[in-house]
């Protein structure tokens, strides 16, 4: 374990059915102020890993620390003030505006009875100001498009003020513009706000964009992990996806790029 | 900068309220002999003599306050089960308490056995029984899965139960004599004619608790509405939420059952309008509910004791009157 891990995972197990464990021995060190991406192929188990991460799932076997102090130990409000989390898709029964869906974020911080008051709007405001999304303040969130919600979904994690982010494929069903922002937005968030960033993701550029470690992730268990320069090589992109892959230096970006070439043999 | 939800809690709500209070102090001014509000509150003419007085608290008030509990705890009912099964389209009613109370009720008048003591009768104690019976099987049920209460289980076996008791109904109705099977029909039709205030204040407590509860929910309700998961990495307890809001939406809904039979629609129709009229957010949407669908009762009673005067319709015919098309446009609106 590195001394200096803000969250620590070690030797996670994860079971519906203790024959088809969802994850095995699953160690990981997100450092503070990282950028941690966890890649894998479908069914790889990176969704479970992040909801144990989350503390909304508790492993079967195996320890989660936050500043060295069990997951487990938090109540889940004092959890949700230190660690944030946007999902894959958000589908609202009711039709909330989009300031109201920020000012959810405020939950944790709010007594019993307490309505949120003028410093939670402002919170709330800058943190729709940071995704770019001042403007949809008064929008149904159901009205917005994918690459919209997502980021006022990212807003509403960010006005829960915590110091951890963890995202699932927040760029799975968005296009090639709007990918490009949300990446955009989460280095930025990581650079100017210090915000620690756990990602999951299919998207290689993202990966190699912005994240500065990677874990690799098949069937439950870890193939490889560590800097992502390193980790991100042919090697592993056949090992992980069963494909076979060019990983170059692009020269202007100073990032790999990943160009698959076709399914290994 | 004023925040939304503050701002229509400090408008919205007290506009609400009156409305309710308007409701309360003014139906019972309308019926056969037309009183004066005002007389019937002149505290210098003595009780004896006030006639206007006995009419508007003897006759009449208990009814006005009994459509007005019963609508309020549907209506809040309605708005705490459409948030935790996260669809707009529930009712108090999807989760077979009503028909756990209807069946507790049909039994006791069937078998003869109706009678009172001390201002409460037998039969909203059956159909009480029968909602808790009722409540009790669906949440066992929901509560036997691997994690916290599962909303689709809670789902499936309340409608199942819904058929399943409705069936038992039928069974009973068809053994039962002819006039007993008649006041078991009028009894389903619902009727907000509790005789005296002995009913309303043995309800009253329950209602009280399960309001309680729906405040301490408001803000977790809201949540709940994103997901189990996006609700609990929010802060929200979401096993405790989802057991609070199921116990006492089912309390609510069983002591108004059993005050005046199962009145349907009431408890979509309400939160639908209430929802358009003041947002989404449940800090509102609750107590709104609650006054209008005190207010909406007491006007569908209204109608139900006046439209064809002297003859009096069933309360239940009149909110589905009005409740039935309401909710088809609702579905229409919606897909």
């Amino acid at each position: 374990m590195r001394a200096s891990a803000l969250l620590h995972a070690a030797d996670l197990t994860f079971a519906y059915d203790a024959t088809r464990p969802v994850l095995a021995g699953v160690s990981l060190d997100v450092p503070p102020g990282g950028i941690v991406g966890i890649l894998g192929p479908n069914g790889s188990g990176k969704t479970t890993l992040l909801g144990l991460l989350g503390g909304t799932r508790r492993p079967t076997s195996g320890t989660i620390t936050l500043d060295g102090r069990p997951l487990a130990s938090f109540s889940r409000r004092a959890l949700a003030t230190r660690i944030a989390v946007v999902p894959q898709e958000t589908h609202l029964a009711f039709e909330y505006t989009v300031l109201e869906m920020v000012l959810m974020g405020r939950h944790p911080h709010l007594g019993l009875f307490e309505v949120e008051g003028p410093a939670d709007v402002a919170t709330a405001r800058d943190a729709l100001a940071a995704v770019n999304a001042a403007h949809l303040e008064d929008r149904d969130f159901m009205t917005l498009s994918g690459g919209e919600k997502q980021r006022v979904v990212i807003a509403a994690a960010l006005a829960q003020a915590t110091d951890v982010l963890l995202l699932d494929e927040p760029t799975s069903s968005l296009d090639l513009g709007a990918q490009l922002d949300i990446a955009h937005l989460l280095g930025r968030l990581n650079a100017e706000r210090g915000v620690t960033i756990v990602v999951s993701t299919h998207d290689l550029g993202l990966a190699s964009g912005i994240c500065r470690d990677l874990v690799l992730l098949r069937h439950g268990r870890v193939v490889a992990a560590g800097p992502t320069a390193t980790v991100l090589s042919g090697a592993n992109v056949r090992a992980l996806y069963d494909v076979d892959a060019d990983v170059h230096l692009h020269a202007s970006t100073g990032h790999l790029v990943v160009v698959p070439l076709h399914r290994t043999p | 900068m004023t925040p939304p939800v503050r701002l229509r809690l400090r408008t919205v709500l007290p506009l609400f309220a009156a409305v309710a209070v308007a409701a309360v102090l003014l139906a019972p001014t309308v019926g056969s002999t037309p009183i004066s509000l005002v007389r019937a509150f002149d505290r210098a003419i003595p009780w004896a003599e006030n006639v206007d007085a006995q009419i508007f608290f003897v006759a009449r008030l208990p009814r006005v306050l009994a459509a007005a509990l019963v609508g309020a705890s549907l209506a809040a009912s309605g708005v705490v089960l459409q948030a935790l099964l996260r669809n707009p389209l529930a009712t108090p009613f999807t989760l077979g308490v009503s028909s756990g109370a209807a069946l507790g009720a049909m039994l006791v008048i069937a078998a003869g056995l109706d009678m009172g003591a001390l201002g409460v009768s037998s039969v909203p104690l059956a159909s009480f029984a029968g909602s808790i019976v009722a409540t009790a099987i669906v949440y066992w049920l929901a509560r036997s899965q691997r994690r916290g209460l599962s909303t689709n289980v809670l789902l499936l076996a309340g409608v199942t139960l819904n058929s399943f008791f409705s069936a038992l109904i039928l069974f009973v109705q068809y053994l039962a004599d002819f006039t007993q099977a008649f006041r078991t029909v009028r009894w389903l039709m619902g009727d907000l004619d509790v005789g005296g205030y002995g009913a309303i204040v043995a309800a009253l407590p329950l209602v009280v608790l399960s309001f309680a509860a729906f405040a301490v929910l408001a803000r977790s309700l809201n949540l709940l509405s994103l997901g189990a998961d996006a609700a609990a990495a929010r802060g929200v307890d979401v096993v405790r939420a989802e057991r609070l809001a199921f116990l006492s939406a089912s309390l609510a809904t069983g002591a108004a059952v059993s005050l005046a039979g199962p009145i349907g629609f009431i408890g979509i129709v309400v939160p639908h309008l209430v929802r358009l009229l003041v947002g989404a957010d449940h800090r509102v949407v609750l107590p709104a509910s609650a006054c209008f669908g005190a207010a909406f009762l007491i006007g569908c009673d209204l109608v139900s004791r006046t439209a064809l005067a002297p003859l009096e319709l069933p309360v239940g015919i009149v909110t589905a009157m009005i409740g039935g098309p309401f909710f088809l446009w609702q579905l229409v609106r919606h897909s």
